[in-house]
């Protein structure tokens, strides 16, 4: 098949990353050819600023060596610059004659330092610093000399000033400004940076003009003089005061040019066969110049390139970092605004300044220095455009004050020794993260994770790994948009686009949806099968077609497997109550399968554990025998109603706990949910059932029942918020299966109760399950409708239903007669 | 109809084929195990009917792979999550590792393994 052609101007962060996603999209579409003007693969720009402090070294910061463009079949010309585009022959062409035509051409060629338009601005020693080109001669005149002026106190400027001093030189900054980063930072939080720049030995003259760069005996620059008169001793100047889009090129080709070349949603020119990704290109009126807005722009421009067209780029909120050792500076938003609200935290002595931005409840705007372990967490909050109403009192103190950054409540990421434990899961190091950050020239949570494993499993370090990145990677890091999270990568659709589109279209099954939906992988993966799964089943119950390979192991089988492959069994106990005959029946299922461990488990029940699989289908058809069913323990699924023993015998009761959980429990039986599912009934305010810790909590009071929901005991405990007081049992028997179905049909899979109820906020649950009966009822009859006819899946296993799961294979010869052992192929 | 040896190459003549089922008695995108010379050993069978057969030990903590979901051409194994590529038996980026293999082959809807080389 004859590919079309894609020819790509600008080898670096954000054109490559943009032909990365093609290749995940669309591997053969296209014959590719780069040119690039700097004679290397594509590397870590932002990473140069280590590389000039000495922290790492060139070598470290490739991302795509001379290897990938082979082994990708992309020709690449490197160090070669692109003069012209030829929008008629459709050809590019190079500053040495080489030329390539195109189908469709993609300019990324990033931006230009600025330089100061004064006397002596080309004298040998004034350099600007984008590129190893630059950096190589930072670091070769810091060998040899002792003056160093750089121009410009933005983040690259600092970045490059403290790289110098660090090489030994003596490092005044220069600028026009009255105080330091004033784009990013406000007056407060930029004396306090200068103030410890200052200690690390850095000098600052600000509100200074540059007149002329002076010329010296050797014909190298000596000197800067500014408009007052002042003059500064200077071997090398930086200039650092601003970029400029490379738009050059694009406006000779007659492309529509402001400040940057303009593109639209799909990243695409005037032209459109010609896109434009990247530090050159301005979209809704904005050009970008930090790495994650681009990276954003590159997946919907491949998504395009791809022919795929459902992606639309619609402009970034962006955050900074500053990557100077030992210092940490976190700004976010707008904070330069009247109108909005302000809480501020200033702690002079402590070195702690947090100023927050709202307006309508919702951040807008933030500033840290000192203290950023929570940058991303406000940043999180203002991109989602969360309502902070609920928290704003303790918004200051941060995620961990709310539970949720880790264990130990660790907070200064950046201070951490190498050596701290981030993951208590997976055992990992700070160290360790901040290596594989770096080698792999990682800039995502997804990666770090996929990597090192931190935060992979009970995910409560989460808060505390996305430090560590945005420490590594300043505002290359951007937490994702959580609202628009795709299911996994198999897609880029939505949970809740998924969702709609299987009630709207009725699918039944899986493929049904992967084809209706465009997957892009040929069966998805283990994160969205489950998933799919689940909405399948979930929205069209009684119809939807259940997979059994879809499902994790543990549903599967209907007990949970365990460390060495042998599974656990826990039958129900409804309410935490059992009988002489059921305690006989385990007892005797524990000595006739050899059962090592018997254990009463947190959700008061019986487990037994270290079961052979095969063995599972005669002990449940033991239990069956008693009257005893499934608990599902391993399932994402109706888990345990805890009870008290309340009014029945409690001298303190008000209301019968026992049978109230019975009726519960027994409701519910057979639910398949997003996530687990826990409930207690507690006879009075004394709680011994501990509802507030659950994901319906009853509480007896006189005259009734009080109903908490989402609450969570496990990896963050969040204490469970009052719904409603209700009259009677049958009330808390409707109310609750009215929230768990409105749970059931909007959270996407996984989340617990607590974190859709944190999404869709406790006003909207109260709308739909307090308010207004009408829906209160509907919904209750769902979840009616849903597990009516429920058969225990131990009792129809039993009964030999997917008997191939629970026996192993036997061989049977065939050919000749050695029984030699088997071979590894 | 092929099995899972995806090399083009015949199996040598010599080999010697156990039966082990029928085709249809591993579910599709599942898997069945089997003994062989005190060695579990696990079947694929993938989307497109293609069987594979590993060693049924993660090399990661030793997690019966046999119980993992399969997709495209990996199992992803049940205790923690690691991707195994069911054709050679490695584990996918960034995890590193490898998982015995044995060939298999399809005839007739009959799996046979090659319990000898
Ligand atoms: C058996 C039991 C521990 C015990 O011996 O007491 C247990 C065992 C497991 N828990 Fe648990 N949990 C058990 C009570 C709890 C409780 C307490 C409770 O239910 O009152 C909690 C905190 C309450 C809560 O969930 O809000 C609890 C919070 C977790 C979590 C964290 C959930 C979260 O959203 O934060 C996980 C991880 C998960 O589900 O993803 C988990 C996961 C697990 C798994 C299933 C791990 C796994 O995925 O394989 C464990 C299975 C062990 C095994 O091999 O059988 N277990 N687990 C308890 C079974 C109760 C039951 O009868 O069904
Ligand atoms: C020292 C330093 C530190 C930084 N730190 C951070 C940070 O902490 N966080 C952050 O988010 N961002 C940071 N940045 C900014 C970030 O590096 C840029 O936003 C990003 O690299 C821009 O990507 P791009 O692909 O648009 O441009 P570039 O990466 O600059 O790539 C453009 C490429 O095109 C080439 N080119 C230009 N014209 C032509 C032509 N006509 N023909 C052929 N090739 C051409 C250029 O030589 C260049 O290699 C930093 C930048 C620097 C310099
Ligand atoms: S039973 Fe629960 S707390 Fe205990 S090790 Fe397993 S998951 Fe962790
Ligand atoms: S044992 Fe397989 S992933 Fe850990």
């Amino acid at each position: 098949m004859n590919r079309m052609k894609l020819v790509m101007i600008g080898n670096g962060m954000a054109g490559v990353r943009t032909l990365e996603e093609l290749r995940k999209y669309a591997p053969d579409l296209y014959d590719i050819t780069v040119f690039g003007a700097e004679p290397h693969g594509n590397y870590n720009r932002i990473l140069l600023s280590p590389v000039l402090s000495g922290e790492m070294t060139l070598p470290e910061i490739m991302l795509n060596d001379l290897d990938w463009y082979r082994d990708n079949e992309i020709t690449l010309h490197a160090g070669k610059k692109v003069i012209e585009i030829d929008r008629i022959h459709r050809v590019v062409i190079a500053e040495d004659g080489t030329q390539a035509e195109y189908d469709r051409l993609l300019i990324a060629t990033g931006s230009s330092p600025f330089i100061l338009p004064v006397p002596g601005k080309d004298l040998p020693g004034v350099i600007s610093y984008r590129d190893i080109a630059d950096t190589e001669a930072m670091i070769e005149a810091a060998k040899s000399h002792r003056h160093a002026v750089v121009i410009g106190a933005g983040l690259l400027g600092l970045e490059a000033a403290n790289g110098l001093a660090l090489r030994g030189m003596d490092v005044t900054v220069v600028h026009l400004m009255p105080w330091i980063m004033e784009r990013q930072l406000d007056r407060e939080a930029a004396d306090m940076l200068q103030a410890s720049l200052e200690k690390k030995g850095l000098r600052f003259k600000l509100e200074k003009q540059t007149e002329e760069l002076v010329q010296g005996g050797s014909g190298r620059v000596c000197a800067i003089r500014f408009k007052d008169g002042e003059t500064l001793p200077a071997d090398i100047v930086v200039m650092a005061a601003g970029i400029r889009p490379n738009i050059e090129l694009a406006r000779a080709a007659g492309l529509h040019c402001n400040r940057g070349i303009v593109v639209n949603d799909t990243m695409q020119t005037f032209d459109p066969r010609i896109y434009g990704v990247g530090e050159c290109v301005e979209h809704r009126g904005v050009a970008y110049g930090l790495v994650a807005p681009l990276f954003e722009q590159a997946k919907v421009c491949a998504n395009h390139l791809a022919n795929f067209g459902i992606g639309r780029y619609q402009g970034s909120v962006v955050s900074t970092k500053l990557k100077v050792t030992g210092i940490d500076v976190f700004s976010a938003g707008d904070f330069s605004g009247t109108d909005a609200e302000e809480i501020v935290l200033h702690d002079r002595q402590g070195g702690v300044y947090k100023r927050i931005l709202l307006k309508d409840n919702r951040i807008v705007g933030s500033v840290l220095y000192g203290d950023t372990a929570d940058g991303s967490w406000y940043f999180q909050l203002m991109k989602d455009r969360q309502d902070v109403h609920d928290v704003r009192d303790h918004l200051m103190f941060g995620r961990n004050h709310l539970g949720d950054t880790g264990h130990k409540g660790e907070s200064h990421a950046a201070a951490m020794p190498d050596s701290a434990q981030v993951c208590g899961c997976n055992g990992v190091c700070k160290g360790e993260i901040v290596k594989t950050i770096k080698t792999h020239g990682l800039f995502s949570l997804d990666d770090v994770r996929k990597h090192t494993k931190a935060s992979s499993s009970c995910g409560s370090c989460t808060g505390l790994v996305e430090q560590i990145l945005a420490s590594c990677v300043g505002g290359a890091y951007q937490p994702a948009d959580s609202r628009n999270k795709p299911v996994c990568g198999c897609t880029d659709h939505t949970h809740e686009a998924v969702r709609e589109a299987i009630r709207k279209n009725k699918w039944l099954t899986i493929p049904e949806v992967q084809q209706g939906m465009n997957w892009l992988t040929p069966n998805g993966c283990a994160s969205c099968r489950p998933a799919l799964n689940y909405y399948l089943i979930s929205t069209w119950p009684h119809q939807a077609q259940d997979d059994p390979q879809s499902r994790f192991i543990n549903e599967r089988a209907h007990a949970n497997i365990q460390k060495d492959g042998t599974y656990s069994v826990v039958p129900r106990m409804w309410g935490g109550l059992t009988t002489p005959q059921e305690l006989r029946a385990i007892a005797d299922a524990a000595e006739k399968y050899n059962v090592p461990t018997l254990k009463v488990t947190g959700g008061q029940r019986i487990d037994l554990l270290g079961v052979r699989k095969e063995d599972l289908p005669r002990m449940w058809s033991d239990f069956a025998a008693a009257g005893m069913v499934s608990g599902h323990a391993y399932g994402k699924s109706l888990r345990t109603v805890k009870t008290c023993v309340g009014a029945e015998h409690c001298r303190f009761g008000t209301q019968l706990s026992m049978s109230m959980g019975v009726k519960l429990e027994k409701m519910l039986f057979g639910m398949w949910s997003p996530h687990k599912v826990k409930l207690a009934v507690s006879g009075c305010p004394r709680n011994c059932a501990e509802a507030g810790i659950k994901d319906v909590g009853v509480i007896g009071v006189d005259g009734g029942y009080e109903l908490y929901v989402a609450g969570n005991g496990g990896i963050k405990t969040e204490v469970a918020q009052f719904l409603c007081k209700v009259p009677d049992d049958d009330a808390v028997l409707e109310y609750s299966a009215a929230f768990l179905q409105l749970y059931r049909e909007e959270a996407r899979y996984l989340d617990r109760t607590v974190h859709y109820v944190q999404r869709a906020g406790l006003d909207y649950i109260k709308s739909r399950v307090v308010d207004d009966a009408a829906s209160r009822k509907a919904l209750y009859e769902r979840l009616l409708y849903a597990v009516q006819d429920y058969r225990d899946p131990w009792a129809e296993r039993a009964a030999g239903l997917d008997k191939h799961e629970f026996t192993p294979l036997t061989l049977h010869r065939r050919g000749a007669t050695t029984s030699g052992q088997a071979q590894p192929a | 109809m092929i099995g899972g040896e995806q090399t083009g190459i015949e199996p040598p003549v010599m080999a010697e084929w156990t039966g082990v089922c029928g085709l249809d008695e591993i579910p599709r995108r599942g898997s069945r195990v089997v003994e062989l010379g005190g060695i579990r050993v696990a079947l694929f069978r993938t989307a497109d009917d293609q069987v594979h057969a590993l060693e049924d030990r993660c090399p990661h903590k030793g997690g019966p792979l046999s119980q993992g979901i399969v997709f495209d051409r990996r199992v992803a194994c049940p205790l923690h999550g690691w991707q195994i590529r069911l054709d050679t038996g490695h584990a996918c980026a960034p995890d590193e590792g490898c998982v015995r293999r044995y060939r298999i082959k399809v005839e007739n809807d009959q799996v046979f393994i090659a319990a000898d080389d």
